[in-house]
């Protein structure tokens, strides 16, 4: 019986280290391919509340500090599970790239195609590149917290009241903290730095 | 509890081991597929939002 209880504890293991970013990674290729489908029309998409409909990957992410991990990443709408494990997924009530707002995602830092997973390389003043179907849009990475689960104020459109984000257009990385457990939350936000057509080259950053 | 599988399977020792590797198969299988993934969604690990 312990022998039992054993092997299926140490299979948990291996579903989560080894079978959750085989199973994400397949699942990110697709949401890629479908990113790219949207973009290949070579006009901007449109849907009808305004907003892709959830699951719907409407852009693709570069970050050069993680390289290795977010490049071409797809963002999906929605964060419950399955959108969090195709990509980076897009709190739904938050603004739209390029948009006045708060652009706020997610991402895991472990299992499930862990894209965040070196978030703590991440430096104020790296650039986060997002594609949309109109555009490239830069953002600049300023300032990060560890906060609470709780703390919904991390999204809101101008989250800091005393010392605002120089802008109207940021964004908002989160992700978990510490990165085995998930009992706190660690944020990054950015400010919009450039925004350039789609059908222009792509920026420096990226290529 | 395996002396006991081991004795109720049929057939010559062969035939026994590779009825072993089918239920071990099968019972990944149900863990991979449905119990883990079910488990994943009640336990407080992997959550990245706010």
């Amino acid at each position: 019986m312990l022998v039992t209880v054993a092997a299926v504890l140490a299979l948990f293991a291996v579903y989560q280290l080894w079978w959750t970013n085989v199973a994400a990674s397949a699942s990110e290729r697709q949401a890629q391919t479908q990113a790219e489908a949207l973009f290949a029309g070579g006009t901007p998409a449109t849907w009808p509340d305004g907003v892709p409909p959830t699951g719907e990957p409407f852009a693709l992410m570069y970050i050069p500090r993680l390289k290795s991990r977010v490049w071409g990443t797809p963002v999906i709408q929605g964060i419950e599970r399955p959108q969090l494990a195709a990509g980076i997924g897009h709190y739904p009530q938050t603004a739209m790239p390029d948009q006045p707002g708060n652009f706020a995602v997610a991402g895991h830092r472990a299992t499930n195609g862990e894209p965040f997973a070196d978030f703590e390389r991440l430096r104020d003043g790296d650039k986060v590149v997002v594609r949309t179907s109109q555009s490239w849009i830069v953002y600049e990475l300023k300032r990060d917290r560890i906060v609470t689960p709780n703390d919904v104020w991390v999204i809101k459109p101008q989250p800091f009241h005393h010392d605002p984000l120089p802008s109207d257009k940021i964004i908002t990385l989160t992700t978990c903290h510490p990165r085995w457990t998930s009992t706190q939350r660690w944020i990054y936000w950015g400010i919009q730095v450039a925004a350039t057509p789609a059908s222009g080259p792509a920026p420096a950053e990226v290529s | 509890m395996y002396g006991w599988i081991w004795r109720k399977l049929p057939g010559t020792t062969a035939a026994k081991v590779g009825q072993c590797v089918l239920i071990a198969a099968a019972i990944v299988a149900v863990l991979f597929l449905v119990i883990f993934p079910w488990l994943t969604t009640h336990l407080p690990i992997d959550q990245v939002t706010v």
